[in-house]
């Protein structure tokens, strides 16, 4: 895919909407105006929502959208510098040094330099987008080291100097909300909080994304779940969820199950949890029922 | 709230910057938020550059600020951006602009709606509190202590007051209690687990490639002695649920006295209270003043001496993630006599599932002060099983002894308390 000038893509929410939809992503208004606005005014998106609404998703999305590469970064508790900036190759130094012998030898060449994703971003922002995944899992240290990365766009490497992006690069970051992330943090980005969509949206959501499932079949699971989210649950199910369900179903449906059968069998690919389970199976038949009704 | 799409005439396809010289928009009620420009002209304010018809956003970010909406000046500009990047168009423009970049968070979004519908559209003055009132309240004292202060308190001063006057009455006793030791003694007391982070050690450690190699690319290839590394131990943090209901009336003091000093000593420690709502008072019992701390936290608590409703608190606890993320490999103390009022169902989930999370789950009931006590009520013998200890909760002294040993083993409240029976 050709890469596009970023302020063409993001003319108005309205195209962002029509090009993320293009790449099978269904974004509603809100989501839309967020992210032109992330792109237009050059500041990190900041997504929240719980697991399984599609933050990460959008991220790629996005990605595809600016026709750019996405780099992740994963985050979880005690992930360091080396993780996430660079780190030098000292096996190859090492090598290298035994090699060169008597010869001057520059060990701190751009050849001996590891990349990580946030110096890849760094180095190519017309190509990249930086997708920083879960950062609620990351600890307040890392926090602040980002913090620092997303307010000049610039690291320093003792033995090389400071490494500035030639352009300002476009910044996803995504959180569960596990806990609250610095005031600062949130006070930098674009925020969006990402909800569960209604019943329509979810059944095209389900129809875009799930193999080949019927449209009845897409309308009664996002209705059956819309049910099974208002109660009172461990562990809601997720967008993500639905469309396994959906999926699941229609593929047991084929194998010979009748159809209300197919969904209360397929129930273990919605509901995770074995509390849950007990909870929701007495109502679940006359859930099921009513949205095939 | 009216129709969003219906959009709103004086904004309708005009550009802030450029439409200068065009009617302002009027704030809807004469007595309210521009109002609350100080006397100060924009002039004196330093806002010189701006165009009146922006005026109206500047002082909405005001009116959030002003109800404890921690809004930074960046934010602010980058919400005006927004509006001229979007056009606006409609004043659904300016709420999607003001939801992106103003940041409100999802808990408070209500509040944030009405404070929109209240000043862009004059619809009634919102309430501070007043919705969801079936549910489980849950006060997070973050952010939100200083709206909280400002507020009178009328119907409940006088609960509140004798409470306060409890706490300080017995604060002369201030070294007789014995926390002073237990506030130094906890950090190295809780339960350590090994951390994914390593530290740099002399002995007993494994080998530390990364450090070791770049040691020898400094040295050119020279090969100093390996460095060794090891995992570090941290201690696991410490939940303590204080239970402040009318039937533990005679204990919160005390037991507020010991979360002081928790948060204090510990280094990772999150107190709550719950009768019949759920009150985080850990930011109020970080202050190092004790009787400063105490008189803010009794403040914040709203349920003093009310009934008890156990389970739902709980389980309201546990239906906020980042709580319920906290009480995950911590020690959880839950000081409480458990009677619960009505069925123990609620109850009976809401500890199993706290159990689930927890790498101990301790309960402490005065109750069990009294040698005869036998965990007899339908309430306690159900949750027993979930339990690691059930202990004797009637004085400091024991609980701060059964928090310190809380890193050495103990057999389980079941069969404990099967043996004395």
């Amino acid at each position: 895919m050709a890469r596009a000038d970023a302020t063409d893509v993001a003319a108005s929410p309205e195209t962002v909407a029509v090009r993320l939809a293009a790449s099978r992503y269904l974004a509603d208004d809100s989501l839309a105006t967020a992210i032109f606005l992330a792109i237009r005014l050059g500041k990190p998106l900041l997504l929240e929502g719980a697991p399984g609404v599609g933050k990460t998703e959008a991220a790629k999305a996005v990605a595809e959208l600016l026709g750019r590469e996405l780099v992740r970064l994963q985050c979880y508790e005690g992930i360091d510098a080396g993780h996430a900036l660079y780190e030098w190759n000292y096996q190859r130094q090492l090598l290298a040094i035994r090699h060169a012998g008597e010869h001057e030898i520059d060990i701190y060449d751009d050849r001996f330099l590891i990349a990580r994703p946030l110096l890849q971003v760094l180095r190519a922002p017309e190509q990249r987008v930086l997708l920083v995944d879960e950062i609620d899992r990351s600890d307040h240290e890392f926090e602040a080291l980002l913090l620092e990365f997303l307010s000049d766009f610039q690291i320093s490497i003792p033995e090389r100097g400071t490494i500035r992006a030639a352009t300002q690069p476009i910044v996803v970051l995504t959180s569960n909300r596990t806990r609250e992330l610095a005031e600062a943090l949130r006070r930098r980005c674009v925020y969006h909080w990402i909800g569960y969509p209604d019943a329509a949206r979810e059944a095209e959501i389900i129809m875009l994304r799930a193999g080949d499932v019927a449209e009845a079949t897409a309308r009664a699971v996002a209705n059956a779940v819309q049910q099974i989210r208002a109660r009172p649950l461990a562990k809601p199910p997720g967008i993500a969820e639905a469309v396994e369900w959906a999926n699941a179903a229609t593929i047991l449906e084929k194998g010979g199950s009748p159809w209300p059968q197919a969904f209360r069998r397929a129930i273990g690919v919605l509901i995770k949890d074995e509390e849950d389970l007990s909870s929701i199976a007495p109502e679940l038949g006359r859930i099921v029922e009513e949205v095939l009704a | 709230m009216r129709d969003l799409d219906n959009p709103f005439a004086p904004f309708t396809g005009r550009r802030c910057p450029e439409g200068a010289d065009e009617g302002q928009r009027q704030p809807p009620t004469s007595a309210q938020p521009l109002t609350c420009l100080p006397a100060s002209s924009p002039r004196e304010r330093g806002e010189d550059g701006l165009p009146r018809p922006a005026a109206p956003f500047l002082g909405f970010a005001r009116l959030l600020r002003d109800h404890a909406f921690a809004i930074a000046p960046e934010q602010v500009t980058s919400f005006m951006q927004a509006i001229t990047l979007l056009g606006p168009r409609s004043m659904n423009d300016i709420r999607e602009a003001a939801l992106a970049t103003l940041a409100p968070s999802p808990d408070r979004r209500g509040e944030f709606e009405a404070h929109f519908s209240f000043y862009f559209y004059g619809d009634a003055k919102p309430s501070i509190e007043g919705q969801e009132d079936d549910e489980t309240r849950i006060k997070d004292d973050r952010g939100a202590h200083e709206e909280e202060d400002r507020t009178p308190r009328q119907e409940k001063g006088g609960e509140l007051s004798s409470a306060l006057e409890q706490l300080s009455s017995r604060d002369f006793q201030r070294d007789a209690d014995g926390l002073g030791p237990f506030r130094r003694k906890l950090a190295s007391a809780l339960p350590a687990r090994r951390s994914f982070r390593t530290a740099r050690t002399r002995s007993r450690g494994t080998l530390d490639l990364r450090r070791s190699l770049s040691e020898i690319v400094s040295a050119d290839g020279d090969i100093p002695a390996p460095l060794l590394r090891r995992r570090q131990t941290v201690s696991r943090k410490l939940l303590l649920l204080i239970d402040v209901s009318g039937s533990m009336k005679l204990h919160t003091a005390d037991y507020l006295k010991l979360a002081h000093a928790a948060v204090q000593g510990a280094d990772r420690a999150e107190v709550f209270t719950f009768g019949t709502r759920l009150t985080r008072i850990t930011s109020a019992l970080r202050i190092r003043d004790r009787e400063q701390a105490l008189a803010r936290a009794a403040a914040q608590v709203d349920d003093w001496d009310g009934g008890t409703r156990m389970g739902p608190t709980l389980l309201a606890f546990l239906s906020v993630p980042r709580f319920s993320a906290f009480a995950r490999g911590a020690c959880v103390v839950i000081l409480s006599d458990a009677l619960e009022r009505g069925g123990h169902s609620d109850l009976e989930t809401a500890i199993r599932r706290l159990s689930a999370r927890a790498f101990r789950l301790s309960l402490a009931t005065p109750l069990a002060g009294d040698p005869r006590f036998h965990p007899a009520t339908a309430a306690l013998r159900a949750i027993l099983p979930a339990l690691d200890d059930l202990v004797d909760g009637s004085s400091l002294k024991s609980l701060t002894d059964f928090i310190l040993s809380l890193a050495r083993p103990a057999p389980a409240a079941k069969t404990i308390w099967k043996r004395v029976s």
